[in-house]
């Protein structure tokens, strides 16, 4: 079937407001940031609600995954409420073109949109592909040295708020550092400062001390919980049931490995697959590059959190050896190897209770997720791994019962251990 | 004094421990979903009669416990984790238990690395599903495991949901089959999907427990846990009660019961559920809305005694109930009888019958129409002059009461049937295959649950104030919702609506997947025994935003409308072939059921034989048992690609010998790697076709039980395939297919892709043999050879660059050469029917869906039904590239779209697709398939596919297609 869509020009920056869904609260929001510099009007999606599940589901198809139901409802929850003036409004959406079926999502979207009868809306992708050459956001090394910043910046505002949060003796102290640093960085990347490799040297360890100087008590271990998954379901509150905060009201440190692992993967992925099926030379070589360039901007904030006494995440590049005897790293579907790499990394690091988040049948996970559980168990005996399914069906209780079957082995052993180190001394 | 409290999904179990751990008193009851109260009252009761002053340390534990807890304030402890504790002290030396509870399956591995599994969003095997299965079966629990005792053999039933057990089981039932050998099968079931569900490659191996009610109460089911796991499990002293018995010594605690009581009493009066606007305002609009659909009535006319004007008789024999009608010449009704079903209609119609023609002994029958599941059985054994698909006489049926009509929705017992109607032809049908939510069924299993007739159970909702919202998903997950609302205090009113309107939501949004009531239609007939339920009806009428027709013989559309079909064709003064009254009298019905042997499918065949010699053969997929012969394989490109497939033999051993497991995209890919292998010097042995044993071999390794059962399908195969004595197994990883230019990239799917590294990090089969699975990209063929050479150097070093080539080369022209046959055979398949005007059914899916035990012989179901059957691979290079609404990215589904573009220029080809359950790339391609379909104006038709074995739904939608065609045909033939 042939569909002609409407397609975003360079004029309607000036004319319309341009909607982008709510995936990771903290680095969703800089990213937006850096939009705006860019010239657009965005505005980050914040509706939740059941209405937002119930319109995915009416307007998608039921057995396409959650994170599609949810960001579509999203939007169309976001059209319906009469806030914007439709002839003036846009969506964004971030597409990867994997060969799994999130790749589909702007498409999906589009046909939501016709059938709820908004076909007049245009649709922009943000990716780094070349996919959508007609309606996707045009990407310079400008643009894109921003983007890669807002993403580490907000990697770092989130790992450092985990790793103080659950221990802080005065409540809210790591909430509000976050925010403040938040309105800062936000406020500096629409100005177009502050992402440069210069200022991050500067701004991330001040950032990093910051967070340090809160008066904290870590002589009582936590259990640390490590979340891994399908990218949206990770992160997103709307999609995992606030997870995070469901995790933190059971005394837990949570680590959610960053998003910027995501992107070195992507990036990573196009010379690995140049060198497994053949390819040219500069194919096969121009992964090196863009990771080296991240690999400058990843040192800088894994100083900031060592120096400081913090958990940093490996370096990406130990991150591929991690999938050694495990799962090859052509699986590049879905968060593929990265995704089992990431559980290796945080059971290292001591955060062997680890939750697997998946949508309801989610193709790629079947292999890179519940595939590996098996093999992980035998490598990491303590390895306390729970695979968690999201969709509209599943109830918050039958998840939560599930987690705290985990918690609760987790708590045992922790006491078993008696002397657990405490998370920043581990570092 | 420790207090143990274990709220389960459908009973409370409690304990009371002295100082000294002793237990002092224990209770084990049903909660009937009343679960605050019931946990109030014994709490109280604990402590007027347990324990001096009320006070004591308490623990809640279960399913239903944690919120409550919180509630409350009293420690929660996670049931797996209670019994765990509770294991650890009452049976030390466990290494596993099982235990079963009302709507949970656990599963803990106590030595060599705990572990602790659950089931997650699935409820299938446990004690609701065997209540489910016993109510079924007429039994009670106890009756099912008495029954399953004396066991001869045993049947398959799907194991994966009480769902598709159901459509398993009731198929048994209606043939006759033994209820012992019913009964032990369903315990078997059970059994596999607990070790499918929850052992997921973990072998459960030494001192076995068994806890929780079912695995207590059942003695059979034990046993059959034992044969199957090759132990001797024991059901230990106060197996109900460890999940209580654990809570109790974790407790440290101490409380005031009784103010724990009130607690949870105040708990309960709070309403904080989601809820929705109520079915009706007020008695004004209840009353408005009876008075309006009273009007529905079919005329009906005076049938006395002396009664001699011709008649026609319509029997619609469903898989729960048979219905007959009476119809005069002018359609007035004259004689209605309805009956449950009980597993045989013959002797329920012979009755009927015989009633009609005692109580009216001038009826003259001008002819008799049987509809439904039973047709073909109640047609041979009364004569009856025609039979009728059901989906045709429910659109007969309708059309009486509204010409017009453009939306049809019947909802029964298990099934649901919805079809549109353009241009006076049903155009899309809707059938629940994989699913029964929202149906009749459904209610009744909620309002028993709940302790009400069903009936009863509907009227409390109709004047509820604040119905529960509890989405539109199956019956499983809305066990937990309904579990969770209760727990939020809904009363039972609100969730009798919640549920009636739930049933609604499903069928809109879940079966027909409408986006808006508008697309449906305006002009709608509702119909099936489910809508005589007011309170579905109104939420029907409410979520449409339409008033609808329900007539008022809703549950005998089906009987009705066959009534009318056979008058509508009858000629002038016809006499029906039916049996007269001396013919009833005398007539006789042997039933016998057999396994057929004749192949791999062993069908379950049931013969009928009645008085007049005649016989009635059901449960057969082919031909064989009739004629000895499949029948139509001249017009099946499934059979010929099986053919070609299997005639790859092992070639001369050099090297070694490799083998190849016949799965996912090896079934298309087997004549390639064959032939470059063998070309190398290795003996190619391949895994042999799928079967149920073979099935059952590899599915203690599934490490995801959501995966497709062809994915799933693949562990049995590796099992197969590490007995056969090889050097190596190969089966490489392939994120990339060949390239055929259609799409805008050729990816394989996630799960076709990587499947090799699920079988590489689960199947321990493997570990002793070499298991080749790198990844290749067979897209470039250039490269492919060089980088082939690699990795056969690190498996097989030695073999020289130069051969590599040259088997490359080979491998890649018996591909072309493979392709290019059945492309070829499928020109001559559809020259061969053109010539004999059939019509050409594109059977579209994947290659691996050519597997039988995949399909389940739908292709011959097609071929019998006189039609040929093509591939979509074979019609997809006769389209260009064209520009789809979606994104074309995958080889196999790229080939789909073209083959239904091509379908659109071709009048006597229709496409039907096969869709593994599961499949999440389906979820993309059926909606666009549809929509190309529609562009070419097309009907589209859609089977979904599991390891279910049920053929009665597949069955129904192919006859409405060709039934639908064949109106088509003739209105245009009419219509010039």
């Amino acid at each position: 079937m042939e569909v002609n869509y409407p397609v975003f020009t360079p004029e309607m920056k000036k004319t319309h407001k341009v909607l982008m869904p709510n995936m990771a609260p903290v680095q969703f929001r800089i990213l937006a940031a850096a939009m705006r510099h860019e010239g657009y009007d965005m505005e980050l999606l914040g509706n939740c609600g059941s209405q937002v599940a119930e319109l995915g589901l009416k307007y998608v198809h039921n057995d396409t995954c959650y994170p599609a139901l949810l960001v579509i409802g999203q939007f169309l929850d976001a059209l319906e409420s009469g806030k914007y003036d439709l002839d003036h409004t846009a969506l964004i959406i971030t597409q990867t073109g994997g060969g799994c079926r999130a790749s589909n999502y702007i498409f999906l979207l589009r046909k939501a949109l016709e059938r709820a009868g908004m076909g007049n809306i245009p649709v922009l992708s943000l990716n780094f592909s070349g996919l959508e050459k007609e309606s996707s956001v045009p990407m310079n090394l400008h643009l894109a040295r921003m983007l890669l910043a807002a993403i580490f910046y907000g990697d770092l505002l989130v790992a450092l708020r985990a790793q103080t949060e659950p221990y802080e003796r005065r409540r809210g102290d790591a909430e509000k550092t976050q925010e403040k640093w938040l309105r800062v960085i936000c406020g500096g990347i629409r100005r177009g400062k502050g992402y440069s490799q210069v200022e991050m040297r500067r701004i991330m360890p001040r950032i990093a001390r910051e967070f340090a100087a809160i008066p904290v008590d870590r002589t009582k271990p936590k259990v640390k919980v490590g979340v891994v998954g399908e990218i949206y379901v990770k992160y997103s509150p709307l999609g995992n049931n606030d997870l995070e905060k469901f995790l933190a009201s059971q005394d837990c440190e949570v680590n959610l490995p960053g998003l910027m692992g995501f992107v070195q993967y992507c990036a990573f992925n196009f010379s690995e697959t140049a060198r497994l099926y053949g390819g040219t030379f500069v194919e096969k070589h121009i992964s090196d590059c863009v990771l080296a360039y991240i690999e400058l901007m990843e040192k800088t904030i894994r100083s900031a959190l060592r120096s400081n006494g913090y958990h940093a995440p490996l370096p990406f590049r130990e991150l591929t050896k991690l999938t050694e005897g495990l799962i090859g790293t052509g699986d590049k579907m879905g968060e593929g190897w990265l995704l089992t790499a990431e559980m290796v990394e945080l059971i290292r690091a001591g955060y062997e209770n680890i939750i697997c988040a998946q949508p309801f049948g989610c193709l790629p996970n079947h292999i890179c997720g519940k595939g590996m559980i098996n093999k992980l168990r035998e490598m990491y005996p303590r390895s306390n791994i729970t695979p968690i399914d999201y969709d509209p069906g599943a109830t918050r209780v039958n998840q939560e019962n599930r987690i705290k079957l985990m918690l609760a082995v987790a708590r045992e052993r922790l006491n078993e251990d008696g002397t657990a180190a405490a998370p920043h001394m581990t570092a | 004094m420790k207090v143990g409290l274990d709220v389960g999904s459908t009973t409370i179990k409690c304990v009371v421990l002295d100082d000294a751990d002793n237990i002092i008193y224990s209770t084990y009851e049903r909660h009937m979903s009343h679960v605050v109260e019931k946990a109030e009252e014994l709490l109280r009761r604990v402590a007027r009669e347990q324990t001096p002053g009320g006070r004591a340390v308490l623990a809640i534990s279960g399913s239903a416990g944690m919120g409550m807890a919180e509630s409350v304030n009293v420690p929660f402890v996670q049931e797996v984790f209670a019994t765990r504790v509770a294991a650890n002290r009452l049976a030390p030396g466990t290494d596993a238990i099982v235990e079963l509870g009302g709507e949970d399956a656990k599963l803990l591995f106590l030595t060599g690395g705990m572990e602790v599994r659950m089931n997650g969003t699935c409820a299938g095997g446990t004690g609701a599903f065997i209540d489910q299965m016993a109510t079924l079966l007429k039994l009670t629990a106890d009756e099912l495991d008495e029954r399953a005792a004396h066991a001869e053999k045993t049947y398959t039933i799907a194991s994966r949901c009480g769902v598709f057990a159901k459509s398993d089981v009731q198929p048994l039932v209606n043939q006759g089959a033994r209820t012992e050998d019913v009964a032990a099968s369903i315990y078997q079931a059970v059994v596999n999907q607990t070790i499918a569900g929850l052992a997921q490659g973990r072998p459960i191996r030494g001192n076995i427990l068994y806890l929780g009610g079912p695995l207590t109460f059942n003695r059979a089911l034990r046993a059959c846990f034992d044969k199957t796991l090759g132990v001797t499990g024991q059901c230990p002293e106060h197996s109900l009660l460890f999940v209580a018995l654990g809570a109790a010594y974790y407790s440290d605690t101490e409380f005031d019961l009784n103010a724990v009581a009130d607690a949870l009493r105040d708990k309960g009066a709070a309403e904080s559920y989601r809820s929705q606007p109520p079915l009706f305002a007020s008695e004004a609009e209840y009353d408005a809305f009876r008075a309006r659909h009273a009007r529905a009535r079919v005329a009906r006319a005076d049938f006395p005694a002396d009664y001699d004007r011709p008649v026609h008789i319509g029997v619609d024999s469903g898989s729960t109930t048979v219905k007959t009608v009476v119809v005069d010449e002018e359609g007035a009704l004259l004689f209605t009888d309805y009956q449950p079903n009980q597993g045989n209609p013959v002797p329920l119609l012979r009755d009927t019958l015989r009633r009609l023609y005692a109580e009216h002994p001038k009826l003259r029958v001008a002819s008799a129409t049987t509809t439904g599941y039973g047709e073909e059985l109640a047609k041979n054994a009364f004569h009856a002059d025609c039979g009728v698909v059901e989906t045709v006489a429910h659109f007969t049926a309708a059309k009486h009461f509204l010409p017009d009509v453009d939306f049809i929705i019947d909802i029964g017992g298990q099934d649901m049937k919805c079809f549109k109607i353009a241009d006076g032809a049903i155009s899309d049908i809707f059938l629940n295959e994989a699913c029964s939510s929202g149906c009749g069924s459904f209610l009744q299993t909620f309002a028993q649950a709940l302790g009400y007739d069903v009936r009863d159970f509907a009227r409390l909702g109709l004047f509820a104030p604040r119905p529960v919202d509890l989405g539109s998903r199956c019956t499983v997950f809305m066990n937990s919702s309904v579990k969770q609302a209760q727990k939020d205090g809904a009363t039972v009113e609100n969730i009798s609506a919640g549920l009636s309107i739930s049933v609604v939501k499903n069928a809109i949004y879940k079966v027909i997947r409408a986006s808006s009531p508008e697309e449906l239609g305006r002009r709608i007939v509702v119909q099936g025994g489910t809508f005589h339920n007011e309170a579905v009806l109104r939420a029907f009428e409410q979520e449409m935003g339409v008033e609808v027709i329900r007539p008022d013989i809703a549950g005998l559309m089906g009987a009705y409308g066959a009534a009318l079909y056979g008058k509508n064709r009858a000629a002038a003064g016809q006499k029906s072939t039916l049996l007269d009254a001396a013919e009833l009298d005398a007539f006789r019905q042997e039933t016998k059921t057999e396994t057929c042997r004749r192949c791999g499918n062993h069908c379950q065949l049931t013969i009928n034989t009645f008085s007049d010699g005649a016989s009635y053969l059901s449960g057969n997929r082919c031909e064989r048992p009739v004629t000895g012969k499949v029948g139509g394989e001249e017009r099946n490109l499934y059979e010929f690609k099986r053919k070609l497939i299997l005639s790859y033999k092992p070639g001369e051993n050099r090297r070694g010998k490799i083998g190849l497991p016949l799965c996912l995209n090896l079934w298309e890919l087997l004549p390639f790697w064959h032939t470059f292998f063998t070309q190398l010097g290795f003996a190619v042995y391949h895994s042999p076709l799928s079967s149920r044993a073979l099935y059952v071999k590899g599915q203690g390794t599934i490490p995801s039980d959501t995966a497709c059962f062809p994915a799933k399908l693949a562990h049995g195969h590796i099992a197969a395939l590490a007995k056969m004595g090889l050097d190596a197994v190969f089966y490489p990883c392939m994120t990339y297919n060949l390239d055929e230019g259609l799409g805008q990239n050729h990816y394989n799917c996630p799960v076709v892709a990587y499947y090799p590294e699920v079988i590489a990090g689960n199947c321990p089969e493997i570990r002793d043999t070499k298991f080749i699975y790198d990844y290749v990209g067979l897209h470039r063929p250039h490269d492919f050879a060089r980088k082939m050479h690699d990795i056969l150097e690190r498996h097989f070093p030695g073999i020289p660059a130069h051969e590599v080539r040259r088997a490359a080369d080979a491998a890649y022209a018996e591909y072309a050469r493979h392709m290019a046959a059945v492309r070829a055979e499928a020109a001559r398949i559809i020259d061969a029917a053109r010539a004999e005007r059939r019509h050409i059914i594109v059977l579209a899916g994947r290659p691996y869906h050519i597997d039988p035990e995949i399909n389940h012989g739908i292709d011959t179901l097609i071929t019998r039904m006189g039609a040929a059957v093509v591939t979509e691979d074979a019609i997809s290079d006769r389209v260009e590239r064209f520009r789809t609404s979606v994104l074309n990215q995958w080889t196999y589904h790229a080939r789909l779209y073209a083959a239904a573009k091509y379908c659109d220029t071709q009048p006597d080809m229709d496409l039907v697709q096969l869709v593994s359950f599961g499949c999440g790339v389906d979820a993309i391609t059926t909606d666009e398939t549809r929509d190309i379909l529609r562009d070419g104006d097309k009907l589209y038709t859609q089977l979904k596919i599991d390891e279910i074995t049920n053929l009665g739904a597949v069955r129904i939608r192919l006859r409405s297609l060709f039934a639908a065609l064949e109106e088509r045909e003739e209105a245009k033939e009419h219509g010039g």
